[in-house]
């Protein structure tokens, strides 16, 4: 991000995640996305009089989960508070959430951009309920849909270290990215399941005091968080360097436009009133508790990157790609286990499986085994490059054959020819056969090499060790 | 007719018995209803052909030998702020006049497990807001025992109905001393027990950390017998307490009371106290000493600071949970609005009656920003200062008495000017509120205009059984 008149942009986010436990906070409806509207809702989550929310013990455990993935600390004694104000997509007219005993605090998170890393830190994680939906139609008014009220929600609040849009979308990247490994959360920024807040002031460099701030609300994209970063630095210093002050305020970003507006006076001032929420207790965790949600969180990204490139001397870069989804990891790491070169692996797995198979459902067209199984015949030269990526390309086309790779190269012939006496008899045919090409070699045309290497290839459909037919191709020419 | 006037226990053994069937038993209340409330105003719904049919069902019941509870086929009604699926729940209020529920309150389901025989709901102050039933949006309950009176509040109808044998027996709610009061302005027994031995759920919230559903009926051994069918802890509320449901068992009660320590404080029996109430516990005192009880007068100077910590924190948590009636998706919505915010306050204003709207000024005042520290958060302190005070005195003592009320009932109309006077009835019975511990009301003698005055034998948590034996044996002692 470019930086305006020698002014720094302090940043901190927001991050909403909705948790993937089956049912809601504090009744028992589903939390699943994408059914019509009000068939996910009770008495209890839509506020009925009389109705009383009972604590999801899932909810907790996600959270702390979540914490301790994010190198937060774990509050022994927690409780919930009710946060009240009147909207209607809040049926109790109060959410219930966490005021000042957040249930992880301290923690922090690791990004890179242009290769530099730095850590940001994250001040708190706490529970809160969802609030319902608002749909606005031109003949029936504004329509409440309440399926989302009460779906289980953390709220991750960062310290303002981001000073970049790089920087922003790198850590909601990361956090994304650890919240799926953790399990706690699907995290589709499409459907909700992730939403980000930004709060951002300018200071001069080197300026110790911060600026004031504003909020931007619910941006649900990498490209709305940038934009509305750039947007809201740029009107900032312009707004101050005209004498203007900066009021503290929520803002609006408008898609459309890409530009930031103040939002009604009203939206902005909210006594909310917390108070310990009396129809919850509070409650403890232990110790032991803890450790036994840190055992179930599975190896984070960082973890496993340093992993591969440390057991099997994979580039930085490649391990990055790798992590970047954790079914790509775990199918890595199945294939990887019993693998000859897991190196190799790596490598056609990016270039050729990530590029051109269907991995929507999340799931390889070809088992880790039979993967497995292909690479190892490239280490043992049983096939070249070539063929490898024909036969990972017959299966990428026919998931679900049985057949394995091995039996698959044999009934196709698909083997590589090692043999030298095999391989000079093709070789001193291709050559007697093209005296054009072997003339134009003679008189100094190198490429005339390659095109007779070209045909030898042609020749075996690719199956000649090129290693061993180079040699022969050369000592045969060499002697011409 | 003396039928009505059998107490619950008597009424049992003679349908066990098949001297009377349930039938008949339930006609005798509806028609005693239908003669009565028209000056009395207990009920505000009533529920004949349900009634009826129960107490068929539970006839044959009895024929097949399979009765499901001593309280099978006895008639009892239920406050209007316990939601019954089905059956109109108004909390005595035009927010919710048309409020059909879709689910019952765990206490009514379990009376009706029994096979009671449910016969309608029961007028209160709005909203449980109230000391004499007048706050009711729809009509005035007249204390039986002298219709100019007042029967209490804000249980006026639970208490009325039983003492004008209405009822056998009613469930009501206390959150100040919304039961014992009107118990004792009746002359009949009440219970609030420790908090979170019978279940809110299904209870209008009215502060949810003092509100109890409470036990009014004709005697002690009654009373008990009712506790038995309703305590227990229930998952639906998350502040009901294990193991906490209470076993009649006619070992409870006893003959005499050698060994029971009881202190009179101080600061519940001086000049606030009238003189005709303060005669009729000393009455009540030499009749404990003669069973056996030793009696000592102590001081608890916290109990000054008690009725304002109630009325602060009630109010905060009234104005919370009330904000939920907002006529959008339930209760009185205004037929006249533009816009949300004339929606939420045209329905709020039309739907609340005045005391209503005091507290929830008065509670989101002591709740704001400025305001909190010195108001709401003082009074919590307050509160612990009391709950610290009661378990020290507790440690030497196995009951503490009170008169229930300063004074026995006054008449209709007499204390609606200024709201204060009226909050000041309520100050030998909040502290069992402020600290959750459980308080019975037995009647205790008459003043001079011949009204029913009340003691209140406060336990510890959990002690109901003490209380029971205390009472039962007291009220025996002066029933001879």
């Amino acid at each position: 991000m470019k930086l305006i008149n020698g002014y720094e942009a302090v940043i901190g986010l927001e991050v909403h995640v909705e948790l993937k436990t089956a049912t809601k906070i504090f009744c028992g409806c589903s939390t699943a996305f994408g059914a019509p509207p009000n068939t996910q809702c009770c008495p209890t989550c839509m506020g009925f009089p009389g109705t009383l929310p009972v604590l999801n013990k899932k909810v907790v455990e996600f959270a702390v989960k979540a914490g301790i993935a994010l190198n937060c600390k774990i509050a022994k004694n927690t409780k919930l508070d009710r946060k009240n104000y009147f909207y209607p997509d809040l049926p109790k007219a109060y959410q219930i959430s966490q005021f000042d005993l957040p249930l992880c605090f301290d923690g922090h998170l690791d990004i890179e951009v242009d290769g530099e890393t730095k850590a940001i830190g994250i001040t708190r994680i706490h529970i809160e309920e969802d609030a319902g939906k608002l749909i606005h139609d031109d003949t029936l008014g504004t329509l409440i849909d309440c399926n989302r009220c009460g779906v289980p929600l953390i709220e991750i609040v960062s310290e303002p270290d981001i000073s970049s849009f790089e920087q922003a979308v790198a850590y909601v990247k990361k956090l994304r990215s650890v919240m799926m490994y953790a399990g706690i959360s699907n995290c589709k920024m499409n459907e909700g399941a992730l939403r980000c807040d930004v709060n951002l002031s300018v200071r001069k460099l080197g300026d110790k005091t911060l600026g004031t701030r504003t909020e931007i609300k619910n941006l649900n994209s990498f490209n709305f968080i940038q934009k509305a970063i750039e947007h809201e630095y740029e009107r900032q210093i312009k707004a101050l360097e005209a004498g203007e002050t900066i009021i503290q305020e929520t803002r609006r970003f408008d898609e459309v436009s890409g530009k930031t507006f103040s939002m009604r006076q009203k939206e902005n001032f909210n006594d909310y009133r917390f108070f310990p929420e009396p129809d919850i207790p509070p409650f403890v965790l232990s110790e032991e508790d803890i450790e036994n949600l840190r055992l179930q969180i599975p190896t984070l990204p960082e973890q496993r990157k340093r992993n591969y490139v440390d057991a099997y001397g994979i580039t930085d870069y490649d391990a990055e790609m790798l992590t970047s989804e954790m079914f790509i990891s775990d199918y890595f790491e199945q294939a990887a286990k019993n693998c000859k070169s897991p190196k190799l692996l790596a490598n056609l797995l990016i270039t050729d499986l990530l590029k051109s198979a269907d991995l929507s459902s999340e799931t390889f067209p070809i088992s880790a085994d039979n993967f497995c199984s292909i690479i190892d015949m490239m280490s043992d030269s049983v096939i070249n490059s070539s063929t490898a990526k024909k036969v990972l390309k017959y299966y990428c086309e026919n998931p679900g054959t049985c057949e394995n790779p091995s039996d698959y190269v044999r009934s196709n012939n698909l083997g590589q020819i090692n043999n030298k006496d095999e391989l000079y008899e093709i070789i001193a045919h291709i050559i007697d056969n093209s005296p054009k090409v072997v003339n134009d070699f003679k008189s100094g045309k190198n490429a005339a090499a390659k095109s007779l290497m070209g045909m030898v290839m042609g020749k075996t459909q690719g199956r000649a060790n090129p290693v061993l037919a180079e040699e022969i191709l050369n000592s045969i020419l060499q002697n011409i | 007719m003396e039928l009505l006037s059998y107490s619950a226990i008597e009424l049992s053994h003679m349908l066990e018995n098949k001297i009377i069937s349930s039938v008949e038993l339930t006609t005798a209340f509806l028609e005693n209803i239908a003669k009565t409330d028209s000056s009395i105003g207990a009920f505000l719904t009533v529920c004949a052909e349900n009634a009826i049919e129960n107490a068929r069902l539970s006839d044959k019941r009895t024929a097949s030998g399979s009765r499901l509870h001593p309280l099978d086929g006895i008639p009892f009604a239920l406050k209007d702020n316990i939601c019954t699926k089905g059956i109109r729940t108004t909390c005595g209020s035009k927010m919710l006049e048309d409020f059909v529920p879709p689910y019952s309150a765990t206490a009514a389901v379990l009376v009706e497990k029994c096979g009671a025989v449910l016969l309608g709901k029961l007028n209160m102050d709005e909203f449980g807001m109230g000391s004499t039933t007048e706050h009711s949006a729809f009509k005035v309950t007249r204390n039986p025992l002298n219709e100019s009176y007042v029967p209490g509040g804000s249980s006026g109808g639970c208490s009325a109905s039983v003492a004008a044998h209405q009822a056998v027996f009613a469930l009501g709610s206390d959150t100040g001393g919304s039961v014992r009061q009107p118990a004792a302005f009746c002359g009949v027994t009440g219970l609030k027990p420790t908090y979170g031995r019978i279940s809110r759920y299904g209870l209008v919230a009215f502060a949810s950390s003092f509100d109890q559903i409470g036990v009014i009926s004709q005697s002690v051994r009654d009373n008990a017998i009712v506790f038995d069918a309703v305590s227990g802890k229930d998952p639906l509320d998350a502040t009901s307490i294990d193991n906490s449901k209470f076993n009649f068992s006619d070992e409870i009660f006893s003959d005499n009371l050698d060994g029971i320590r009881i202190a009179v404080p101080m600061e519940l029996f001086n000049d606030n106290i009238h003189y005709d109430v303060r005669n009729s516990i000393l009455n009540s005192i030499e009749t404990f000493k003669t069973l056996g009880a030793k009696v000592e007068f102590i001081s608890i100077p916290e109990i000054s600071h008690a009725l304002a910590a109630y009325y602060i924190i009630c109010s905060a948590e009234a104005s919370s949970n009330l904000a939920r009636f907002d006529g959008v998706r339930f209760g009185h919505r205004s037929e006249l609005f533009n816009g949300i915010d004339e929606l939420y306050e045209n329905s709020r204003s039309e739907g609340f009656g005045s005391e209503v709207k005091r507290r929830i000024l008065l509670g989101t005042y002591v709740l704001s920003e400025g305001f909190r520290d010195k108001f709401y958060s003082k009074a919590q302190l307050a509160r612990q200062a009391i709950i610290n005070a009661f378990l020290k005195a507790f440690s030497n003592y196995d009951v503490i008495l009170t008169p229930t009320t300063p004074t026995a009932a006054y008449k209709l109309g007499e204390k609606l000017t200024n709201p204060v006077e009226m909050y000041k009835g309520d100050v030998c019975t909040v502290c069992a509120n402020l600290t959750g511990f459980p308080a019975l009301s037995v009647p205790c003698g008459k003043n001079s205009s011949g009204l029913p005055i009340g003691l209140q034998l406060m336990g510890k948590a959990m002690d109901e059984q003490t209380l029971y034996r205390v009472g039962e044996c007291f009220e025996r002692a002066v029933t001879k």
